[in-house]
């Protein structure tokens, strides 16, 4: 498996595709920089676009990388290795260099800019480690979706519907939800609606170091034990986990038993 | 103009003072008991108290005396009873490590107490455990200074406030630290005040707590971590300035309650990662100018019937809400502030926006009406609706709106605050 | 070595394999023919383990491959369509394929020079034409010594120079004792290459035997002409209703 990582690795961070994913987060955080200066502000400003362009390029980076390498795969697939191998080591590969752009892209501006011995250092390690996590989830999503689908035209689809449906459509239900049944203590049903969102868990996490004061202000009893403490920070990045893990099973359970 | 009257007091009391006789408390010297001591002393006299441990409660000072701990002598209470009550004018009280005070819900005890004292000057003494720590009934023209006061408060009912002011005039409280009671501060029916270079932080209640109190300045304060940092309430001509109020976190916490002021300046402010910045409420004609309001949850919040609020000149940085009104008619005034979430541009380049900054979004009313939804804070979806809403007002005042926001954040001078 | 024994598979609705038995026990080179969808690949990749078979037993070396993949050691293989990761450079896949087999290539540097790759080792795969790419599938095929060698149109994109080589290949590997298994529409390679031929039609086995023997059946000289009378025949066959034995005697009348 480390072998595929390794080579699928390699293959991606040299497309043409990494490179300007790359350059995108380069130029976008150093004009950030440039034009308000503040770590802080620039974080912020980071925030909205990783939580919305991270896994929307994680999905389509993932579709397309299947359906580019099909063929290759076929290749592979004839070589004495387990077949689970290979897919997860594909999907690694595409998670792992999507990371690395992302901590390249963002990290060399922040550096320049000093943000180790800054006191933003945390709120800039957890958007990255949220990042990572957005990275690596919506890859094993798309890629679980292209191989169950061989028509790409539809692979393509249903994963930027589950892209859509994650950033926008969820949210939408969800504070409708809140606002209908508002009448009711709605705490658990809001901390259990984020845990089903990869993008609004992550949101939390952000929000936890960012904007620790407000959430302390206004959310009821249960939000705040929950959300204040180090265990809801350990239970969030646990779901994380599992949302990762989730989708890779998929894949590996798929991939045993697919014909190609 | 107080503080130098003040100041006259002090040299005065010194003068005085200086002319007793000493006599020396020690627990092998002729005099074991400061009880004793004070009991043989004449008007004007110096005790020394040396070092040791000195078991006494209900010490009451009846003459002009000057109490002086040498070592910091350990004075308990044993949790029975008040420690020491100044019933004279011009007394002096220092040095002295007052302990254990011991709680009670039928009385009022205080670690130092004066009643009806004039002149009076308790200063760089260590309270612990004291209930109330310093507590001045109908005192006037004295000190507080230097001291540090500590306790374990838990619950607001079966505490007591580290300095409590009631029905006094013309007193400097001054660099105290204050921490683990009710309020840090309490002044009820206290006029012509000044609170300055205090630190108070951890209390439960208010950092320091204005009530039915007038004419009165607090200045170069930190306040941090407690319940609230600091609330004044009907009071009149209050002024603030240079003081720094943060993390002030919870359901209730802000750093700063304005609730039925009148004519007062808030300038020169700062306030950093508290729940709430500044809540207002019932309160008319107030001044805020060169505050700095970063990382709060809400910078400003401004409830009804607040009427000629004028805010100009202040920092906006990255706070959640930078305000929140919850009325649709609108007559205070924002200008010429900094808010770091303005996106315009400034084409004649004279350091002004050129559309005005509308502070108010429409999740804040969102918020407002289901408080549950703050978990979906900065979303892409919620972006969109303030994004619509900002497009065309149909929630938030159309009217709240500073119209010539700053492009680059005010740069203030402030001086160095004190810290404990 | 390979026994294939009542191999049934179907894609959905589409049964592509029914009942196909057969077994490659001596060496040589065995050409798998059928027109499309007659379940030429599909066979070519349940032996590979990439389709896994709805019924029926592959055995390689007497044991059933099913849930197995170590037995791939011993099978090379040339997949069709001749498609790489675009950013690798050609040095870099062919190490990678060392990397997962874990043993060192016997023919490597005898096979670059024949197909003329060294000036491209550098290359990216991605910037080469298809015909290079071809070379490169093809040497990254014979790269091994394995008994088993596995071709899916072998010939396709290839120049007249690398045709004549890939066909000494052939010869070559052949003479070493290994089983060949080729699939391909070029009958001219069929005829100068296969010891056997294996024809499929609509998932069954139609036909096995020499080139010769499958010219003698259906009174041709000419391959591809043999070839069009099985089908034309099966055609009249499925139409009619007759059997194959009455089909068969209707085209000798014709004759």
């Amino acid at each position: 498996m480390l072998k595929i990582l390794k080579y699928s690795f390699f293959d991606l961070m040299r497309s043409r595709w990494a490179y300007i994913y790359t350059a995108f987060f380069l130029l976008f955080t150093l004009s950030l920089f440039w034009l308000s200066g503040g770590l802080s502000k620039v974080i912020i400003s980071l925030m909205n676009v990783i939580l919305v362009l991270a896994p929307l390029i994680a999905t389509m980076f993932g579709v397309m990388y299947y359906y580019n390498s099909r063929e290759f795969s076929e290749l592979l697939l004839s070589q004495p290795i387990r077949r689970t191998h290979i897919f997860l080591g594909q999907y690694l590969g595409l998670a792992l260099s999507l990371s690395a752009s992302l901590l390249l892209g963002v990290g060399l501006p922040f550096a320049l800019y000093g943000i180790f011995g800054s006191p933003e250092i945390w709120n800039f390690m957890m958007l990255l480690v949220v990042g990572i996590f957005l990275s690596f989830i919506f890859s094993a999503i798309a890629f679980f979706i292209a191989l169950r689908n061989e028509n790409r035209i539809k692979g393509f689809g249903l994963a930027i519907l589950v892209w859509l449906f994650f950033a926008v459509i969820y949210d939408g239900i969800f504070l409708l939800a809140l606002s209908l049944f508002s009448d009711y203590p709605l705490e658990n049903l809001a901390i259990g609606a984020s845990m089903f969102n990869p993008i609004d868990l992550s949101r939390v996490l952000i929000l936890l170091k960012l904007d620790i004061s407000a959430l302390m202000g206004y959310t009821g009893a249960v939000i705040q034990k929950f959300l204040g403490a180090a265990p809801g920070m350990v239970v969030s990045l646990a779901v994380l986990s599992a949302w990762v893990l989730l989708p890779a099973l998929g894949i590996r359970r798929l991939a045993a038993r697919k014909d190609f | 103009m107080r503080n130098t009257t003040i100041i006259a007091i002090l040299c005065l009391l010194s003068s005085f003072s200086a002319r007793g006789r000493t006599i020396t408390v020690c627990p092998s010297c002729t005099f074991s008991s400061i009880k004793q001591a004070i009991a043989a002393a004449a008007e004007g006299d110096v005790i020394l108290i040396k070092k040791g441990t000195y078991r006494e409660g209900n010490i009451t000072v009846d003459k002009p005396l000057t109490l002086r701990g040498e070592g910091y002598p350990i004075v308990d209470g044993q949790n029975q009873a008040e420690v020491l009550t100044i019933t004279a004018n011009n007394v002096v009280v220092e040095g002295l490590d007052v302990r254990n005070v011991g709680t009670s819900y039928l009385e009022d005890r205080a670690g130092i107490r004066a009643r009806r004292a004039r002149g009076f000057a308790i200063r760089n003494n260590r309270l612990d455990n004291t209930f109330f720590g310093i507590y001045l009934e109908k005192s006037s023209d004295g000190a507080i200074s230097g001291n540090h006061i500590t306790g374990k408060a838990v619950h607001e009912m079966s505490s007591g406030n580290a300095i409590h002011l009631w029905h006094c005039k013309n007193v400097l409280v001054e660099d105290n630290y204050l921490r683990g009671h009710r309020d840090g501060i309490y002044l009820e029916f206290v006029d012509s005040s000044s609170i300055r270079l205090n630190t108070a932080e951890d209390n439960i209640r208010y950092g320091l707590h204005f009530m039915f109190s007038n004419n009165d300045d607090y200045f170069h304060n930190t306040f941090r971590r407690n319940g609230a940092g600091v609330a004044v309430m009907f009071s009149r001509r209050i002024n603030m300035w240079e003081n720094t109020f943060e993390f002030n976190w919870g359901r209730a916490s802000y750093g700063l309650l304005l609730k039925e002021i009148y004519d007062a300046e808030i300038h020169d402010n700062t306030f950093r990662e508290n729940t709430i910045g500044i809540l207002v409420e019932g309160s008319t004609r107030l001044k805020y100018r060169n505050n700095e309001f970063s990382r709060n949850g809400w910078a400003v919040k401004i409830s009804g019937g607040c009427l000629d609020n004028e805010v100009e000149g202040n920092n906006f940085l990255n706070n959640t809400f930078d305000l929140s009104v919850n009325s649709t008619t609108n007559t205070n005034t924002f200008n010429g502030n900094y808010w770091s979430s303005y996106n315009g541009y400034d084409l004649n380049r004279d350091g002004r926006g050129d559309v005005p900054y509308r502070p108010v979004k429409l999740f804040n009313y969102v918020v407002n009406r289901t408080p549950e939804a703050m978990v979906l804070l900065r979303s892409l979806f919620i972006d969109l609706l303030n994004f619509s809403e900002k497009v065309s007002p149909v929630f938030t005042p159309a009217n709240v709106a500073d119209e010539q926001p700053l492009m680059r954040p005010l740069i203030f001078r402030r001086k160095a605050q004190h810290q404990k | 070595m390979i026994t294939i024994d009542n191999l049934h598979k179907s894609f959905g609705k589409l049964q592509v394999l029914s009942g196909v038995s057969l077994d490659f026990g001596r060496p040589g080179i065995y050409a798998i023919l059928g027109p499309n969808g007659s379940g030429k690949t599909t066979l070519i990749k349940s032996i590979l383990g990439m389709s896994i078979p709805d019924k029926g037993q592959i055995r390689f070396q007497g044991e059933d491959i099913r849930g197995r993949w170590d037995y791939r050691r011993q099978i090379d293989y040339l997949p069709q369509i001749a498609r790489f990761p675009d950013n690798l450079r050609v040095s870099e896949l062919l190490d990678m394929i060392q990397d997962i087999r874990g043993e060192k290539p016997q023919a490597l540097g005898r096979l670059i020079e024949m197909f003329g790759l060294q000036p491209f080792l550098d290359k990216r795969l991605g910037n080469l034409s298809g015909g290079t790419r071809q070379k490169v599938n093809l040497v990254q095929a014979f790269m091994y010594d394995s008994p088993v060698l596995i071709l899916d149109e072998p010939t396709s994109g290839l120049d007249p120079v690398a045709l004549i080589r890939l066909k000494a290949l052939l010869l070559e590997e052949k003479a070493k004792g290994k089983l060949l298994l080729a699939t391909t529409h070029i009958m001219n390679f069929v005829e100068e290459m296969a010891d056997e031929v294996v024809f499929l039609l609509e998932g069954r086995i139609h036909f096995r035997g020499s080139v010769d023997s499958l010219k003698r059946e259906y009174r041709e000289n000419n391959l591809e002409r043999a070839i069009a009378r099985i089908l034309q025949g099966e055609q009249g066959f499925s139409a009619n209703g007759h059997s194959q034995e009455a089909a068969r005697m209707a085209r000798s009348y014709e004759l």
